[in-house]
């Protein structure tokens, strides 16, 4: 099962690729992770998308848990959440596929945050599945680049990764 | 007190009671070099090579159990660091390395001697630390002592720029008194619901099976084991890293289990119906063949690192704590109970392990042509009472001590389990020696691993430490030939050497004593005349019979009840 798992960890060099070198260390899946500083200047939040059996995924937090620089973390996707991914995507956006383009676009509620005569980078926020399916729609020859950020989440309501 | 970087750090060292540093200087610690020159606390040993440095603060570690320290320079001296620092981290061993390295300014330039071990070492460290400025080296010191002793032990190393060292810049120096970490908060006490529940499923047991390892050795839970396995009445076997932890001449212990177990100890393995597994890790060369390892059994087990619960074999009752007050509680909780295990189930199980038991799987074709290995351990035993220190290289010699060689108490015991470091034994011995100098202390190995550090030998006379090796010279890579006997049709593909060194004069080159012995007549007396020689570091090669096996052995892939025994041995299965 796909495990979305949110990571308090200390703003230490090095912390990164602790983690990054644990996942390839115990061949653990690493689908994406993201992290980016949080309004605490000491730590960073890290959310880290994996997939396996319950007991790898048992292991996997365990053994994150273990590492000294993390302070503290949750597998969101055990309880109720938000997932939001941001991708850009530019596709050549010429003649009669011009509005196709912009009216899948709008489909999906992306913006269209640069134009030129022949390309559109089109912004679409949301789930994963959400960001497949409209790179499964638009046509695969007018897709020129594709940049997405990696999964982050939160908890609904009062829950929440908290010190 | 105002003090630069080297003085800090020295004074750190003495602040947390260090006895011994093992070390090799090099550029970039040289200002600490100087600090240690200035004085006489903390007494330096000059190895030879910096994996021997390791592996010598080791020894010292298992032996007293407060950590081993390692000094070494940056670039080669750090990186010869590393198969020591794995080998302390596969047996959880507490240990505190600090590396030099360039100075800040030019880190990433790749300067002179400059290696990136914080980035080298980071899979095989409990935790490490470059670091940036010599406000922070007191604090630091003192979080790696912290966390190397704490919880599952394991090394901790903390390289320090040489600008952080430099004699010209003095700050006011305080040790801190404790040292606290949000993000790391090792558990101690068992949760209280799950020892009950523990409590009553050995109650319930007819067949039960003690399995302890390294972790009561490392938790000095020795005392609790022993008492809890005495009221239970239950057999009780021990991995390779936890033989002594229970009394090795004790009726109750059935010897090693895995891999090169007894018999009796794996098949009731097999055969219980609750396992206690207590500060062991379930290693694939304890479990064999894991959709068959304890088939009927319930399953307890209690160890201070969540993540070795439930890792390899699921298990029913998980209690994560220290091994001495888990089993402590433990022990209250049984003896208020007002219960008993089962007698005569516990009875009728006694007798089928009897059973196993007297098939004798150790024995062995005794000779008087030549010298059975096997019966070097013996009298090895003898002639130190069972008392001695005794560390190993790896391969066959290893196996037959941790079989032959019957260790009552903790802490004698010092061998590389996890990694399995050829190389290991000696530089260990003369870390033990330091620790124990009035205790014996013997370095079982071989002709092929003693080579791996000889240079140690330089060491162990410059320091007097007088250790005794017990060389099992077989002439070859025994273990390695062992497996292309079983499993490659005994094609012998390079696990021999034909350029053996002469090891008598070899020792005496070194300012030691060299012994050959050739004959099994000559054993007992070479072993009593070299233990009388209290003040010299002797070399005992023993030329040992080549063809000889470790038996019984579970080759991978197996389970338990599939050992192959030595020949002539019968098993139960052939004997029903
Ligand atoms: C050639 C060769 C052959 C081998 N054959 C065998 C064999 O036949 N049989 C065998 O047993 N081994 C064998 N080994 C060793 C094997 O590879 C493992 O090293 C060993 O089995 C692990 O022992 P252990 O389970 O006791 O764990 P250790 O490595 O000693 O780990 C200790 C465990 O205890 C826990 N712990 C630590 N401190 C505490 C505490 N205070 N409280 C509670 N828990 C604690 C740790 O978290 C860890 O889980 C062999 C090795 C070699 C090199
Ligand atoms: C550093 C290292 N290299 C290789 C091995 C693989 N290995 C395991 S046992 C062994 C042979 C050991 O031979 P020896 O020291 O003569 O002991 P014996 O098995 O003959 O008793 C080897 C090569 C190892 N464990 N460690």
């Amino acid at each position: 099962m796909r495990h979305i798992i949110s990571i308090l960890i200390e703003n230490e060099s090095g912390a990164l690729s602790r983690v990054a070198g644990l996942f390839s260390a115990r061949s653990y899946n690493i689908e994406s992770l993201t992290v980016a500083p949080t309004e605490d200047a000491t730590l960073s939040r890290m959310t880290l998308v994996t997939f396996g059996s319950d007991e790898i995924v048992e292991q996997i937090t365990k053994q994150l848990n273990k590492l000294i620089d993390v302070v503290k973390l949750i597998d969101i996707s055990l309880s109720d959440h938000i997932e939001r991914e941001l991708m850009m995507v530019k596709v050549r956006a010429e003649g009669g596929t011009r509005e196709e383009v912009k009216r899948l676009a709008d489909i999906f509620r992306g913006n269209i945050v640069d134009v030129t005569p022949t390309t559109y980078v089109i912004e679409v926020t949301g789930e994963k599945s959400k960001l497949d399916a409209f790179l499964q729609t638009v046509d695969s020859t007018d897709i020129l680049e594709v940049v997405r950020s990696g999964a982050t989440g939160i908890l609904r309501g009062d829950k929440g990764l908290y010190l | 007190m105002e003090l630069s970087g080297g003085e800090i750090l020295i004074q750190c060292l003495k602040d947390e009671g260090v006895e011994f540093i093992f070390g090799y200087p090099g550029g970039s610690v040289l200002h600490i070099y100087d600090a240690l020159f200035q004085q006489d606390a903390v007494k330096h040993i000059l190895v030879r090579h910096e994996q021997g440095a390791t592996h010598a603060a080791d020894g010292y570690a298992r032996v007293t159990g407060k950590p081993g320290v390692v000094l070494v320079t940056s670039g080669p001296g750090a990186t010869n660091t590393v198969t020591g620092i794995a080998t302390a981290y596969m047996d959880s061993i507490p240990m505190v390395v600090f590396t030099g390295q360039v100075p800040r300014p030019v880190i990433g330039s790749d300067a002179f001697q400059e290696a990136d071990i914080v980035g080298i070492t980071r899979p095989c460290v409990k935790h490490n630390f470059l670091v940036n400025d010599v406000s922070k080296l007191a604090e630091t010191v003192k979080k790696a002592f912290y966390i190397a002793t704490t919880g599952r032990p394991g090394p901790v190393l903390v390289d320090i720029p040489k600008d952080v060292t430099d004699p010209r810049i003095k700050i006011p120096y305080e040790y801190p008194s404790v040292v606290s970490l949000r993000s790391y908060h090792p558990q101690s006490k068992g949760h209280r619901g799950q020892i009950k529940r523990a409590a009553e499923m050995l109650l319930s047991a007819r067949r039960l099976m003690i399995y302890s390892g390294g972790g009561v050795v490392l938790g000095n839970g020795s005392d609790e084991l022993t008492e809890l396995t005495r009221w239970l009445g239950a057999p009780i076997t021990n991995t390779l890293m936890g033989l002594g932890a229970y009394p090795g001449t004790d009726r109750q212990f059935v010897g090693m289990l895995g891999m090169h177990g007894t018999y009796e100890a794996n098949m009731a393995m097999h055969e219980c119906d609750v396992l206690l597994a207590i500060g062991a890790r379930f290693d694939d060369r304890v479990t064999g063949k894991l959709a068959e390892f304890c088939p009927d059994a319930k399953i307890i087990h209690i160890d201070v690192d969540p993540a070795s619960i439930s890792k390899t074999v699921r298990v029913d009752v998980p209690i994560v704590g220290d091994v001495a007050p888990v089993l402590r509680e433990l022990l209250d909780l049984l003896k208020s109970s007002g219960q008993k295990p089962d007698a005569e189930a516990l009875m009728a199980w006694w007798q089928r392990v009897e059973f196993w038991r007297s098939l004798n799987c150790l024995q062995y074709e005794r000779s008087n042509e030549v010298i059975k290995p096997q019966f070097v351990i013996e009298q090895l035993y003898e002639v130190t009472a069972g008392d001695a220190i005794i560390t190993s290289d790896v391969g066959q010699h290893q196996m037959w001590t941790a079989q032959y060689y019957k260790f009552n108490q903790p802490r004698r015991w010092l061998n590389s389990g996890g990694l399995g470091t050829m190389g290991y034994g000696m530089p260990a011995a003369i870390g033990a020696k330091l620790a124990c100098p009035d205790r014996e202390v013997a370095c079982v190995t071989g002709e092929a691993s003693i080579q791996m550090c000889i240079q140690e030998l330089g060491t162990a006379l410059q320091y007097m430490t007088p250790i005794k090796i017990i060389n099992l010279n077989n002439r070859f890579m025994g273990m390695v030939r062992q497996w292309q006997e079983f499993i490659y049709e005994s094609r012998y593909s390079h696990s021999y050497m034909d350029t053996i060194p002469d090891f008598v004069k070899l020792a005496q080159a070194y300012g030691h004593v060299g012994m050959k012995i050739e004959k099994p007549g000559e054993v007992r007396q070479a072993l009593e005349e070299a233990f009388k020689l209290k003040d010299r570091v002797v070399f005992l090669d023993f030329i040992t019979d080549p063809t000889e096996n470790v038996y019984p052995m579970i080759e991978a892939g197996k389970a338990h009840h599939d050992m192959r025994l030595a020949p002539g041995t019968n098993s139960a299965r052939e004997l029903a």
